[in-house]
């Protein structure tokens, strides 16, 4: 069996199990915030059962609409509040204390190799970069799973991407995804799980290999996941208890195994309105942007923040431009101050928030205005995602929003990556 | 379950974004968020909808983020049941949990014209479209998710499952 066949036959007390079977599997974490999790109350209510199934399983994150920006979301907040208290909820992590859901749960220790977490946001595929078995579902599953502890999964099957090589930077692990999607399609891997494997994923850091599995849901997967290495191992072990990481046997299989040379990858971008609208760097230089935006739970991470502030410590954001900086997380936030990174970012002209979403899903902070472009680190660019129906957004990794907030067009981070 | 309503058809990748952009998600009344079904494409969806429809669409239906208010948004637009070639897997299963029914069959997009009459009997497996007088055999819906289907979602199948025990 491979790493996911393996973690669902686990879960669901099976010896073996493969592709296509359904299984109903026992759940180890769940997560909800506070645009999905207010529905997901709702309808637990509604369900009829008093208590959760397990207080400790379930972590509930303010991130998306924080802090509240109208009186309605500043009530989803006090559903939230309340529903953690009158269960006895004390993964309960409120504005300031954790950040983005994705970022929070991995680096809290809720993400452990071999166990099975659901989470009521798409980009919870995003804890497969620990070896965990990560999935989104919708709000009325998740009151499912608070009431039983369980959920019904079909086994997917596995698509293996076998990355050959060494990223040169500043190209990194968003180019690679980028360009895995822009050649799979963005229903490539639906149904199916998408293993990143390979040494340029065992030389990626965990940062990089958490902004890997993040958009593997962008293009269908049901999940990313990455075999988790002594790398995994010391990362997991600095944040929680005891846990055992499952393997993928020897002879494991796979739907259809996928090989990659990354050594001359260049920088990519997802052009609108599609994520798999992906071009090298070079084809769309000297476009004219006017916001750029470094965050959300694709790549708000110390790592995303470190390239940024190489390109702008000797460099001024572009004056037709905005830059907004979004750390993921508090912890980030913290270690950003701590390495100098904030500050020179602000001097460097960027706006920087706290933990959130930010920009990304055009609810709240920096949404964009009709015939506006912005270049984003963030995960889609479909049409209206950011704000207006008429503007347009392009995905790319941090160091080319970074380049091209300086230049005012999308630039080749490459000119400007100093030592 | 036999569905019936007219064509509305829409293309391939029909994102959640589409379906309901990103600022109505502080809303969770079905009503509200009814008004503002399939915004991203057509904002006179709603109103083209009333009479009740079955959506037919291409590739990748509902692909995007895993809001459960984008299915809700549209079955309260009175949207009776969706057709796709394929679906998004975190849309499917939302729409099933709502009790919004949702079938795959990849050969019907391209023949249905936009109005046409259809009846779609999910238990036989069948979609018809009286308009055309045509119809096209369909794989039956899996049975517990018919079930939910038949109990109204996943939240009526389970207190009918609680009481029962």
């Amino acid at each position: 069996m491979n790493l996911v066949e393996k973690i669902l036959a686990k879960a669901s007390g099976k010896k073996e199990v493969a592709p296509g079977e359904i299984v109903d599997a026992n759940i180890d974490r769940a997560m909800i915030h506070d645009l999905t999790g207010p529905l997901t109350i709702e309808m637990f209510k509604k369900i009829g059962v008093e208590r959760v199934w397990d207080p400790e399983k379930i972590v509930m994150i303010l991130d998306h609409q924080v802090p509240a920006d109208t009186v309605k979301s500043a009530e989803l907040h006090v559903t939230m509040r309340t529903f953690a208290r009158e269960q006895g909820i004390r993964n309960f992590y409120e504005i300031g204390k954790g950040g983005i859901c994705h970022q929070v749960m991995p680096e809290k220790g809720y993400v452990l190799p071999g166990e099975v977490i659901v989470g009521a946001d798409s980009h919870t595929c995003t804890y497969g970069a620990l070896g965990a078995f990560a999935t989104g579902i919708g709000s009325t599953e998740m009151a499912a799973v608070f009431a039983t502890g369980k959920l019904w999964f079909k086994v997917p099957q596995t698509l293996n991407f076998v990355a050959q090589g060494r990223l040169k930077q500043p190209t990194s692990a968003k180019d690679l995804i980028l360009h895995i999607i822009g050649q799979v399609g963005v229903d490539g891997a639906t149904y199916k799980a998408a293993k990143f494997s390979g040494p340029a994923i065992t030389r990626m850091s965990i940062d990089g290999r958490l902004t890997m599995c993040n958009m593997a849901v962008e293009m269908g997967a049901k999940t990313g996941i990455i075999e988790p290495d002594a790398q995994t191992i010391r990362y997991v072990s600095a944040r929680t208890k005891k846990f055992t990481p499952l393997k993928s046997d020897p002879d494991a299989e796979y739907e259809k195994t996928f090989e990659l040379d990354v050594n001359e990858l260049e920088p990519q971008v997802a052009c609108p309105p599609s994520v798999d609208n992906v071009k090298p760097v070079s084809e769309i230089e000297g476009l004219e942007i006017n916001q750029a935006f470094i965050g959300s739970c694709t790549n708000g991470r110390l790592e995303d923040l470190r390239a940024a502030s190489r390109i702008l410590k000797k460099n001024k954001v572009h004056p037709n431009v905005r830059l907004i900086v979004i750390p993921a997380s508090q912890e980030i936030y913290q270690a950003a101050l701590r390495e100098g990174i904030i500050e020179i970012l602000a001097k460097a002209g960027a706006y920087i928030s706290n933990a959130s979403c930010g920009p990304c899903l055009g609810g709240h902070l920096g949404v964009l205005a009709p015939f506006e472009t912005c270049i984003s680190t963030s995960n889609r660019n479909f049409i209206g995602r950011m704000g207006s129906p008429k503007a347009s957004v392009y995905l790319a990794s941090p160091a080319t929003v970074a380049a091209s907030a300086v230049a005012g067009k999308v630039t080749d981070p490459r000119t400007m990556w100093r030592s | 379950m036999i569905i019936t309503g007219n064509a509305v058809k829409v293309g391939d990748h029909i994102n959640t974004d589409l379906i309901l952009p990103g600022k109505y998600l502080v809303f969770i009344e079905p009503e509200e968020l009814a008004k503002h079904a399939l915004e991203g494409l057509d904002p006179r969806f709603p109103e083209k909808a009333r009479g009740g429809v079955v959506l037919i669409a291409g590739k990748n239906f509902g692909c995007g983020s895993s809001r459960e208010q984008a299915p809700i948004a549209l079955k309260h637009a009175n949207v009776k049941c969706i057709v796709a070639d394929s679906f998004a897997r975190i849309f499917y299963r939302n729409a099933i949990n709502i009790g919004l029914p949702v079938v795959e069959c990849k050969e019907i997009a391209d023949k249905v014209n936009e109005g046409d009459q259809l009846v779609v009997d999910l238990a036989e497996g069948v979609i018809k479209d009286l308009t055309l007088n045509q119809s096209w055999q369909i794989k039956p819906v899996p049975k517990f998710l018919l079930e939910i289907l038949t109990a109204g979602g996943l939240v009526e199948y389970l207190k009918k499952r609680i009481k029962s025990k």
